[in-house]
Protein backbone atom coordinates (compact mmCIF):
# COMPACT_ATOMS: atom_id res chain seq x y z
CA UNK A 1 0.00 0.00 0.00
CA UNK A 2 1.28 3.48 -0.90
CA UNK A 3 0.85 6.51 1.34
CA UNK A 4 0.15 9.39 -0.99
CA UNK A 5 0.11 13.02 0.10
CA UNK A 6 -2.98 14.80 -1.15
CA UNK A 7 -4.85 18.05 -1.48
CA UNK A 8 -8.21 17.27 -3.05
CA UNK A 9 -9.89 20.67 -2.91
CA UNK A 10 -8.18 23.34 -5.00
CA UNK A 11 -9.87 26.14 -6.95
CA UNK A 12 -8.48 27.43 -10.23
CA UNK A 13 -9.02 30.86 -11.79
CA UNK A 14 -12.27 29.48 -13.24
CA UNK A 15 -13.91 29.92 -9.84
CA UNK A 16 -14.85 33.59 -9.59
CA UNK A 17 -13.37 33.68 -6.09
CA UNK A 18 -10.20 31.90 -7.27
CA UNK A 19 -7.14 34.14 -7.61
CA UNK A 20 -6.12 35.06 -11.18
CA UNK A 21 -2.76 33.36 -10.48
CA UNK A 22 -4.50 29.99 -10.05
CA UNK A 23 -3.61 29.03 -13.61
CA UNK A 24 -3.36 25.32 -14.39
CA UNK A 25 0.41 25.66 -14.88
CA UNK A 26 0.87 27.42 -11.54
CA UNK A 27 -1.29 24.91 -9.68
CA UNK A 28 0.74 22.00 -11.04
CA UNK A 29 4.03 23.77 -10.34
CA UNK A 30 3.03 24.63 -6.79
CA UNK A 31 1.76 21.11 -6.08
CA UNK A 32 5.11 19.75 -7.29
CA UNK A 33 7.05 22.20 -5.11
CA UNK A 34 4.96 21.20 -2.12
CA UNK A 35 5.73 17.52 -2.70
CA UNK A 36 2.10 16.56 -3.20
CA UNK A 37 1.39 13.21 -4.84
CA UNK A 38 -2.29 13.80 -5.62
CA UNK A 39 -4.34 16.93 -6.18
CA UNK A 40 -7.91 17.55 -7.28
CA UNK A 41 -9.11 20.62 -9.13
CA UNK A 42 -12.55 21.49 -7.78
CA UNK A 43 -14.02 24.68 -9.16
CA UNK A 44 -17.52 25.77 -8.24
CA UNK A 45 -20.02 23.95 -10.47
CA UNK A 46 -17.53 23.46 -13.33
CA UNK A 47 -14.80 21.03 -14.41
CA UNK A 48 -13.60 23.03 -17.40
CA UNK A 49 -10.06 23.69 -16.17
CA UNK A 50 -9.38 20.09 -15.14
CA UNK A 51 -8.19 18.99 -18.59
CA UNK A 52 -5.37 21.53 -18.74
CA UNK A 53 -4.18 20.63 -15.23
CA UNK A 54 -4.17 16.92 -16.08
CA UNK A 55 -2.14 17.51 -19.26
CA UNK A 56 0.39 19.71 -17.49
CA UNK A 57 0.83 17.19 -14.67
CA UNK A 58 2.00 14.51 -17.12
CA UNK A 59 5.55 15.90 -16.99
CA UNK A 60 5.58 15.57 -13.19
CA UNK A 61 4.94 12.57 -11.04
CA UNK A 62 1.64 14.12 -9.97
CA UNK A 63 -1.81 12.52 -10.05
CA UNK A 64 -4.61 14.95 -10.87
CA UNK A 65 -8.20 14.07 -10.03
CA UNK A 66 -10.76 15.92 -12.12
CA UNK A 67 -13.45 17.29 -9.83
CA UNK A 68 -16.00 19.93 -8.99
CA UNK A 69 -17.28 21.63 -5.87
CA UNK A 70 -20.99 21.30 -6.51
CA UNK A 71 -23.35 23.76 -4.84
CA UNK A 72 -26.66 22.00 -4.22
CA UNK A 73 -30.07 23.67 -4.12
CA UNK A 74 -29.71 23.82 -0.32
CA UNK A 75 -26.41 25.69 -0.91
CA UNK A 76 -24.47 22.77 0.54
CA UNK A 77 -21.02 22.35 -1.02
CA UNK A 78 -20.13 18.81 -2.10
CA UNK A 79 -16.87 17.69 -3.71
CA UNK A 80 -17.51 15.43 -6.70
CA UNK A 81 -14.37 13.58 -7.79
CA UNK A 82 -13.81 11.34 -10.82
CA UNK A 83 -11.18 8.90 -12.02
CA UNK A 84 -11.61 9.94 -15.63
CA UNK A 85 -11.82 13.35 -17.26
CA UNK A 86 -14.52 12.12 -19.64
CA UNK A 87 -16.86 11.37 -16.70
CA UNK A 88 -16.07 14.74 -15.11
CA UNK A 89 -16.87 16.55 -18.36
CA UNK A 90 -20.14 14.65 -18.77
CA UNK A 91 -21.05 15.73 -15.26
CA UNK A 92 -19.93 19.29 -16.05
CA UNK A 93 -22.33 19.34 -18.98
CA UNK A 94 -25.15 18.01 -16.80
CA UNK A 95 -24.52 20.57 -14.05
CA UNK A 96 -24.44 23.43 -16.56
CA UNK A 97 -28.08 22.62 -17.40
CA UNK A 98 -28.94 22.84 -13.68
CA UNK A 99 -27.20 26.13 -12.99
CA UNK A 100 -29.20 29.32 -12.42
CA UNK A 101 -28.73 31.48 -15.50
CA UNK A 102 -27.50 34.57 -13.70
CA UNK A 103 -24.76 36.34 -15.67
CA UNK A 104 -21.46 36.76 -13.82
CA UNK A 105 -20.54 40.35 -13.01
CA UNK A 106 -16.73 40.13 -13.04
CA UNK A 107 -16.34 43.41 -11.14
CA UNK A 108 -18.25 42.00 -8.20
CA UNK A 109 -17.47 38.27 -8.21
CA UNK A 110 -14.26 37.95 -10.24
CA UNK A 111 -13.35 36.38 -13.56
CA UNK A 112 -14.35 32.85 -14.59
CA UNK A 113 -11.66 31.96 -17.12
CA UNK A 114 -11.09 28.69 -18.92
CA UNK A 115 -7.34 28.33 -19.49
CA UNK A 116 -5.39 25.88 -21.64
CA UNK A 117 -2.06 24.23 -20.82
CA UNK A 118 -0.18 27.20 -22.30
CA UNK A 119 -1.83 29.74 -20.00
CA UNK A 120 -4.03 31.02 -22.81
CA UNK A 121 -7.59 32.04 -22.05
CA UNK A 122 -9.77 29.91 -24.29
CA UNK A 123 -13.14 30.89 -22.87
CA UNK A 124 -15.11 32.29 -19.99
CA UNK A 125 -18.09 30.90 -18.13
CA UNK A 126 -20.92 33.39 -18.71
CA UNK A 127 -23.12 32.40 -15.77
CA UNK A 128 -22.16 32.91 -12.13
CA UNK A 129 -20.68 29.62 -10.96
CA UNK A 130 -20.96 30.09 -7.20
CA UNK A 131 -24.75 29.95 -7.28
CA UNK A 132 -26.88 27.03 -6.18
CA UNK A 133 -27.81 24.45 -8.80
CA UNK A 134 -31.16 22.74 -9.15
CA UNK A 135 -29.66 19.53 -7.74
CA UNK A 136 -30.66 18.45 -4.24
CA UNK A 137 -28.13 17.21 -1.70
CA UNK A 138 -29.96 13.90 -1.47
CA UNK A 139 -29.67 13.14 -5.18
CA UNK A 140 -25.91 13.66 -5.48
CA UNK A 141 -25.17 10.05 -4.52
CA UNK A 142 -27.40 8.70 -7.28
CA UNK A 143 -25.79 11.10 -9.76
CA UNK A 144 -22.33 9.96 -8.76
CA UNK A 145 -23.30 6.36 -9.51
CA UNK A 146 -24.41 7.46 -12.95
CA UNK A 147 -21.26 9.51 -13.61
CA UNK A 148 -18.81 7.09 -11.91
CA UNK A 149 -17.72 9.60 -9.30
CA UNK A 150 -17.55 9.92 -5.54
CA UNK A 151 -19.25 12.62 -3.50
CA UNK A 152 -17.72 14.14 -0.40
CA UNK A 153 -19.61 16.76 1.63
CA UNK A 154 -17.17 19.67 1.84
CA UNK A 155 -15.92 21.42 4.99
CA UNK A 156 -18.75 20.04 7.10
CA UNK A 157 -17.39 21.87 10.16
CA UNK A 158 -17.78 25.32 8.60
CA UNK A 159 -20.75 27.48 9.48
CA UNK A 160 -21.68 28.26 5.90
CA UNK A 161 -22.33 26.15 2.81
CA UNK A 162 -21.90 22.92 4.76
CA UNK A 163 -24.27 20.01 5.25
CA UNK A 164 -24.29 20.63 9.00
CA UNK A 165 -24.91 24.38 8.86
CA UNK A 166 -27.55 24.24 6.15
CA UNK A 167 -29.25 20.91 6.81
CA UNK A 168 -28.65 20.73 10.57
CA UNK A 169 -27.46 17.16 10.89
CA UNK A 170 -26.42 14.09 8.92
CA UNK A 171 -29.25 11.65 8.36
CA UNK A 172 -28.57 8.00 9.24
CA UNK A 173 -29.82 7.27 5.69
CA UNK A 174 -26.99 9.26 4.11
CA UNK A 175 -25.07 7.57 1.29
CA UNK A 176 -21.59 9.13 1.33
CA UNK A 177 -18.50 7.33 2.61
CA UNK A 178 -16.08 10.24 2.97
CA UNK A 179 -16.42 13.73 4.42
CA UNK A 180 -14.11 16.72 4.37
CA UNK A 181 -13.31 18.65 7.53
CA UNK A 182 -11.68 22.07 7.37
CA UNK A 183 -10.18 21.39 10.78
CA UNK A 184 -9.60 17.81 11.91
CA UNK A 185 -9.69 18.80 15.59
CA UNK A 186 -13.49 19.22 15.23
CA UNK A 187 -14.00 15.53 14.48
CA UNK A 188 -14.57 14.17 17.97
CA UNK A 189 -17.22 16.75 18.79
CA UNK A 190 -19.00 16.28 15.45
CA UNK A 191 -19.01 12.50 15.81
CA UNK A 192 -20.85 12.76 19.12
CA UNK A 193 -23.68 14.70 17.47
CA UNK A 194 -23.59 12.82 14.17
CA UNK A 195 -22.85 9.13 14.74
CA UNK A 196 -23.00 8.54 10.97
CA UNK A 197 -19.51 10.09 10.78
CA UNK A 198 -18.01 7.14 12.68
CA UNK A 199 -18.35 5.02 9.55
CA UNK A 200 -16.89 7.70 7.25
CA UNK A 201 -13.37 8.26 6.04
CA UNK A 202 -12.28 11.74 6.99
CA UNK A 203 -10.16 13.91 4.73
CA UNK A 204 -8.91 17.47 5.04
CA UNK A 205 -7.89 19.76 2.20
CA UNK A 206 -6.75 23.32 1.67
CA UNK A 207 -9.80 24.68 -0.26
CA UNK A 208 -7.11 26.93 -1.72
CA UNK A 209 -8.20 29.94 -3.75
CA UNK A 210 -4.64 31.31 -3.82
CA UNK A 211 -1.42 29.53 -4.77
CA UNK A 212 0.25 29.95 -1.40
CA UNK A 213 -2.66 28.26 0.35
CA UNK A 214 -2.26 24.90 -1.38
CA UNK A 215 -1.42 22.40 1.34
CA UNK A 216 2.03 21.09 2.09
CA UNK A 217 2.32 17.30 2.13
CA UNK A 218 0.58 17.00 5.51
CA UNK A 219 -2.36 14.69 4.74
CA UNK A 220 -2.00 11.18 3.35
CA UNK A 221 -4.24 8.58 1.78
CA UNK A 222 -3.54 4.85 1.43
CA UNK A 223 -3.68 3.73 -2.21
CA UNK A 224 -2.71 0.57 -4.05
CA UNK A 225 -1.23 2.48 -6.96
CA UNK A 226 -0.35 6.00 -7.93
CA UNK A 227 -3.28 6.45 -10.32
CA UNK A 228 -6.51 8.44 -10.34
CA UNK A 229 -8.50 5.17 -10.47
CA UNK A 230 -6.87 3.91 -7.27
CA UNK A 231 -7.29 7.24 -5.48
CA UNK A 232 -11.00 7.22 -6.31
CA UNK A 233 -11.18 3.57 -5.22
CA UNK A 234 -9.63 4.55 -1.88
CA UNK A 235 -12.39 7.15 -1.47
CA UNK A 236 -15.26 4.74 -2.09
CA UNK B 1 -55.04 30.46 16.07
CA UNK B 2 -54.98 26.76 15.33
CA UNK B 3 -53.27 25.04 12.40
CA UNK B 4 -56.71 24.20 10.97
CA UNK B 5 -57.57 27.93 10.93
CA UNK B 6 -54.49 28.64 8.85
CA UNK B 7 -55.36 25.80 6.47
CA UNK B 8 -58.93 27.06 6.14
CA UNK B 9 -57.76 30.61 5.46
CA UNK B 10 -56.93 29.20 2.03
CA UNK B 11 -53.89 31.42 1.40
CA UNK B 12 -51.41 28.55 1.36
CA UNK B 13 -51.54 25.35 -0.67
CA UNK B 14 -51.88 22.35 1.64
CA UNK B 15 -49.15 19.86 0.77
CA UNK B 16 -49.92 17.54 3.66
CA UNK B 17 -52.56 17.85 6.35
CA UNK B 18 -50.97 16.50 9.50
CA UNK B 19 -52.35 14.49 12.42
CA UNK B 20 -52.92 17.37 14.77
CA UNK B 21 -54.47 20.36 13.07
CA UNK B 22 -56.09 21.44 16.35
CA UNK B 23 -52.77 22.54 17.83
CA UNK B 24 -52.14 26.20 18.46
CA UNK B 25 -49.70 28.35 16.52
CA UNK B 26 -47.73 30.65 18.83
CA UNK B 27 -45.90 32.74 16.20
CA UNK B 28 -44.39 32.59 12.73
CA UNK B 29 -40.69 31.65 12.69
CA UNK B 30 -38.33 32.36 9.77
CA UNK B 31 -34.98 30.64 9.23
CA UNK B 32 -33.47 28.60 6.39
CA UNK B 33 -30.35 27.30 8.09
CA UNK B 34 -31.51 24.14 9.83
CA UNK B 35 -28.59 24.20 12.27
CA UNK B 36 -29.97 27.46 13.67
CA UNK B 37 -33.66 26.53 13.39
CA UNK B 38 -33.17 23.32 15.37
CA UNK B 39 -31.69 25.24 18.30
CA UNK B 40 -33.71 28.42 18.27
CA UNK B 41 -37.24 27.73 16.99
CA UNK B 42 -39.91 27.91 19.68
CA UNK B 43 -42.33 25.04 20.06
CA UNK B 44 -45.68 25.64 18.30
CA UNK B 45 -44.12 27.93 15.68
CA UNK B 46 -45.44 28.11 12.12
CA UNK B 47 -42.06 27.69 10.42
CA UNK B 48 -41.66 29.58 7.16
CA UNK B 49 -38.65 28.43 5.12
CA UNK B 50 -37.45 27.77 1.59
CA UNK B 51 -35.57 24.63 2.69
CA UNK B 52 -37.73 21.80 1.36
CA UNK B 53 -35.44 19.00 2.45
CA UNK B 54 -36.21 15.80 4.35
CA UNK B 55 -34.14 17.22 7.23
CA UNK B 56 -36.62 20.11 7.46
CA UNK B 57 -39.23 17.60 8.64
CA UNK B 58 -36.90 16.15 11.25
CA UNK B 59 -36.04 19.61 12.57
CA UNK B 60 -39.75 20.55 12.67
CA UNK B 61 -40.41 17.43 14.77
CA UNK B 62 -37.41 18.04 17.01
CA UNK B 63 -38.32 21.68 17.63
CA UNK B 64 -42.04 20.76 17.89
CA UNK B 65 -43.21 23.21 15.23
CA UNK B 66 -46.97 23.43 14.62
CA UNK B 67 -46.55 23.34 10.87
CA UNK B 68 -44.17 24.13 8.01
CA UNK B 69 -44.86 26.71 5.31
CA UNK B 70 -42.59 26.40 2.27
CA UNK B 71 -42.16 29.83 0.70
CA UNK B 72 -40.92 31.09 -2.68
CA UNK B 73 -42.39 28.11 -4.51
CA UNK B 74 -40.04 25.60 -2.88
CA UNK B 75 -41.41 22.09 -2.56
CA UNK B 76 -40.84 18.66 -1.02
CA UNK B 77 -39.50 15.79 -3.11
CA UNK B 78 -41.34 12.46 -3.09
CA UNK B 79 -39.30 10.95 -0.22
CA UNK B 80 -39.83 14.03 1.92
CA UNK B 81 -43.55 14.12 1.17
CA UNK B 82 -43.84 10.49 2.24
CA UNK B 83 -41.98 11.31 5.45
CA UNK B 84 -44.37 14.22 6.14
CA UNK B 85 -47.33 11.84 5.66
CA UNK B 86 -45.75 9.16 7.84
CA UNK B 87 -44.99 11.58 10.63
CA UNK B 88 -48.24 13.50 10.36
CA UNK B 89 -46.62 16.89 9.88
CA UNK B 90 -48.71 19.68 8.37
CA UNK B 91 -46.87 21.18 5.41
CA UNK B 92 -48.16 24.12 3.39
CA UNK B 93 -46.62 25.88 0.42
CA UNK B 94 -46.76 29.30 -1.16
CA UNK B 95 -45.24 31.31 -3.99
CA UNK B 96 -44.97 34.22 -1.55
CA UNK B 97 -41.61 35.41 -0.24
CA UNK B 98 -40.80 34.37 3.32
CA UNK B 99 -41.59 37.75 4.84
CA UNK B 100 -45.01 37.99 3.24
CA UNK B 101 -45.96 34.44 4.19
CA UNK B 102 -44.83 35.01 7.77
CA UNK B 103 -46.61 38.38 7.88
CA UNK B 104 -49.85 36.71 6.83
CA UNK B 105 -49.54 34.29 9.75
CA UNK B 106 -48.63 37.14 12.10
CA UNK B 107 -51.56 39.30 11.03
CA UNK B 108 -53.96 36.39 11.38
CA UNK B 109 -52.62 35.64 14.85
CA UNK B 110 -53.07 39.25 15.88
CA UNK B 111 -56.36 39.91 14.12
Amino acid sequence: MLKLSYDLHIHSCLSPCGDDDMLPSNIVGMAFLKNLDVIAVTDHNSCKNCGAVIKLAEQYDLVVIPGMELCTMEEVHVLCLFAHLSDAMRFDEYVSTKLLKIPNDERVFGKQEIIDEEDQTIGTEPYLLINATDISFDEVGTLMKEFNGVHIPAHIDKNSNSVLSNLGFISPDADFKVVELANLSHLEELEKKNPYLKQCKIISNSDAHMLGNINEAIHFIDCEERTSEQVIKALR
Amino acid sequence: MKVIDLIQAGTFEVVNEGDNTQREICAPYCCDLLSIAMGKMRADSAWVTVMGNINTLAVATLADASCIILAEGSHLDEASLNKAREQGITVMASEQPIFEAALFVYNKLNA
